[in-house]
């Protein structure tokens, strides 16, 4: 009998118990992860009026005090990253890509993406001033501040008309409203740089571009409001205003997992920082991940979302106007720029199926002093690592740019091109002439150049890792287990479907027929033998 | 006409069921060797995989089978009459001749289906199930093994694949080559021999008897 009450107690008990776990955890909070303990509209320092943005920055420098040490010793601010593999010296003030070209010599134009003001000579480090620092440009939250297309770095300061002779009149920012709301950076602050690097929106790396703002959950489900919506930090996590990932020395393998904190390298810059080393039911899947990126199967086409990103980029024809000596500009059929004669030829993509090469994370340049091989193109702006021998190499997927750039043909090196410039009369961009730009673009960066140029066909690698598509969107099998089909460059690996030996399967396809010929000679024999014995009975 | 049982329950279920799976193994494993599309590729490995571990089930059980049974010694291989039979294939078959063999209960076997089952159970099995188990697999072995590649156990998985092909051709047309198209195939099916074709197996084995 007391047997019963106990055990009658006891499921009480547990029912109770089992409530009270029940409401703790519907009663869990859900954290608010942009809540801040500071509100910036109060603080005094903020209240302005601000002239520049260097004003700004000494405000916030007031409370901030090590922000700027931090950002001046990082790539955003140095755009130098000595290479601890190749030791080549990389960076923005280094590299020569396949798009604009060379920041050298064209210094206010690019270096509106300069994390500073006033940047005005690459061949010089960035301005050593604090107040040189631009902390508006990552941490405004109204969307309004903008840096002006060619002023190294500084936003406007006094009415503009844009676009000129339009008469339309926008207003400066306002500084000091933009100061007293700044916040940790988002999408579109990243975005503003990240979204439109070799000139416009999604040109250059094909998997960013304005579309992952608000993206549908079939394009990111990271960043979608309907999937994660994470912002680009979530990943991308820092720690004294230093990023993690990086496309000069990508982690293509990760070895350590999901990123769990004080245990790992509190990077999550890799899909397996939060999805570890197996994340598929299926065995034969996860049998996959270490020589296959995740990326390869989870994004099946960059440029997805309805933005178009350059394929095809031949600097050889600019500088063609038309009868009437102006300049052209030209569109395709879709509508994006087919020829300016500022800039020669394009071609653009959406969808764009990606290709594959086995990568280990080591980029190595060809810088401007490295001799070319024109006799074989297309030349490789950049040369990934990773074979399938190399057991920290993953088979990726890329963004492989194609275009024709120019050649020193004496020295066999690139060349760096002067395009822009606002008052002298020998960058491309006003005079359309390419021995002027060359001899300029070659004086600035102190190189050598003999006058006889041409145009080689180049090519560059951008590694595609945004835009991860759902699941059910993912790769299925015989995309790649084909004869012919997404591994068609992969090398040095016997993938099923895709590959066979012709001999051998001659060989067996061979017997296997013969043996059935001889079996269907054999029995029409019989049968003919057995209609002339009935005959001849 | 009294019939003889020479095959029996367990023999025709597994004669039947090999031969049903090894036709689904051969569909999905050419597919999985990129020869046409049929299933898709993910839907072709793992039909293929569970047919591959029914496969090998059944030999599990067929193994314990004949083992306890004692039927093994039914391909212990054997010189007398192979002449015969193999004269009988070539000409004797064209010009009318008897059958050189007829099987009984302690020999159901002609001396060259002795041989070619031997063949398939020696050569052509061993080598399919070995290289297909290194193949199902390849991640557990291939870190720590340089010597074996993906490369070379696919194939040997395919050579074995065309064995087993070209096996089953001569098998299922040599099928037919009984009394009727039929005869040789029925027994399989309902497991009895015909007791005259017994009574003619006696006649067939008297010397002279064999045909030329």
């Amino acid at each position: 009998m007391w047997c019963g009450t106990v055990l009658k107690g006891c499921m009480s008990l547990a029912v109770m118990l089992i409530m009270v776990v029940t409401a703790q955890s519907d009663a869990a909070p859900q954290l608010d992860r942009n809540s801040s303990t500071a509100d910036h509209s109060r603080f005094t320092s903020l209240q302005g009026p601000f002239n520049s943005g260097p004003e700004v920055t000494e405000a916030c420098l007031k409370c901030h005090t090590e922000a700027a040490e931090q950002i001046q010793q990082s790539l955003h601010w140095t755009w130098e990253y000595e290479h601890p593999v190749t030791g080549q010296m990389l960076g923005k003030r280094h590299v020569i890509n396949s798009f604009c070209g060379s920041v050298t010599s064209n210094e206010p134009r690019c270096t509106s993406c300069h994390v500073g003001y006033d940047w005005k000579d690459m061949k010089q480090p960035p301005p050593q001033a604090e107040n040189k620092v631009d902390c508006l440009v990552c941490h405004d939250t109204t969307g309004q501040y903008a840096k002006l297309p060619a002023a190294a770095g500084h936003p406007a300061y006094s009415l503009r008309e844009v676009p000129s002779g339009s008469g339309k009149v926008l207003s400066p920012p306002d500084l000091a409203a933009i100061a007293r709301k700044v916040g940790s950076s988002g999408r579109q602050n990243c975005g503003a740089c990240h979204f439109n690097g070799g000139g416009a929106d999604g040109v250059k790396h094909g998997d960013l571009d304005s579309s992952l703002i608000t993206p549908p959950f079939s394009l990111d489900v990271h960043m979608s409001s309907e999937g994660a919506d994470l912002s680009c930090a979530d990943c991308h996590t820092t720690t004294a205003h230093s990023v993690t990932g990086s496309r000069y020395l990508t982690n293509a393998r990760d070895s350590l997992g999901i990123d769990v904190p004080g245990h790992t390298d509190m990077s999550r810059a890799s899909c397996e920082s939060c999805h570890g080393f197996s994340p598929h039911e299926e065995k034969k899947i996860n049998e996959h991940v270490d020589r296959v990126a995740c990326q390869s199967c989870h994004i099946p086409a960059f440029a997805r979302g309805g933005v178009a990103t350059k394929t095809w980029w031949d600097w050889s024809t600019a500088g063609r106007l038309d009868e009437t000596g102006q300049p052209i500009k030209a569109l395709d059929d879709n509508g994006h720029p087919s020829y300016f004669s500022t800039k020669g030829d394009f071609r653009h993509g959406e969808n764009v199926v990606p290709e594959y090469r086995w990568f280990n994370g080591v980029v190595q340049y060809t810088l401007k002093e490295e001799k070319l091989d024109v006799a074989h193109p297309p030349v490789e702006i950049n040369k990934i690592g990773g074979s399938a021998a190399d057991a920290s190499a993953r088979i990726w997927p890329f963004k492989i740019m194609h275009g024709k750039q120019p050649y020193d043909r004496v020295h066999q090196t690139l060349l760096v091109t002067h395009v822009f410039s606002p008052d002298d009369d020998s960058a491309l961009w006003s005079n359309f002439s390419w021995p002027k730009a060359l001899k300029a673009g070659a004086e600035q960066a102190g190189q050598p150049f003999s006058g006889d140029f041409g145009f080689v066909e180049t090519e560059m690698y951008w590694p595609i890792t945004h835009m991860v598509a759902p699941a059910a969107d993912a790769l299925t099998c015989q995309e790649c287990h084909a004869r012919s089909g997404r591994m068609d460059a992969i090398t040095g690996v016997y993938i099923p479907g895709r590959d066979r030996s012709v001999s051998l399967d001659t060989i067996g396809w061979g017997a296997a027929l013969l043996v059935l010929a001889g079996s269907l000679l054999h029995a029409s024999g019989r049968i003919m033998m057995t209609v002339r014995r009935g005959k001849t009975k | 006409m009294k019939q003889h049982m020479v095959f029996k329950r367990f023999e025709r279920f597994w004669h039947w069921s090999q031969a049903g799976l090894i036709f689904f193994l051969l569909a999905t494993g050419f597919e999985i060797h990129g020869t046409y599309q049929l299933f898709g590729f993910d839907q072709a490995v793992s039909l293929h995989t569970s047919a591959a571990w029914c496969l090998i089930g059944l030999w599990v059980l067929a193994i314990f089978w004949h083992f306890t049974t004692g039927e093994w010694r039914q391909y212990l291989p054997t010189t007398d009459k192979l002449g015969a039979v193999i004269h009988y294939y070539a000409v004797g078959t064209f010009t009318g001749a008897s059958h050189p063999f007829r099987k009984t209960t302690q020999a159901k076997h002609n001396p060259l289906q002795r041989l070619a089952y031997l063949w398939f159970k020696l050569m052509i099995s061993p080598l399919i199930w070995g290289s297909g188990l290194l193949y199902l697999f390849y991640n557990d072995w291939a870190k720590t093994e340089e010597l074996l590649s993906l490369k070379w156990v696919a194939l040997v998985h395919t050579g074995a694949a065309f064995l087993m092909l070209i096996f089953i051709i001569a098998h299922v047309y040599m099928a037919t080559m009984g009394k009727t198209v039929f005869s040789l195939i029925k027994p399989m099916v309902t497991g009895y021999e015909d007791e005259e074709t017994e009574m003619e197996a006696k006649q067939a084995r008297k010397p002279g008897k064999v045909s030329g």
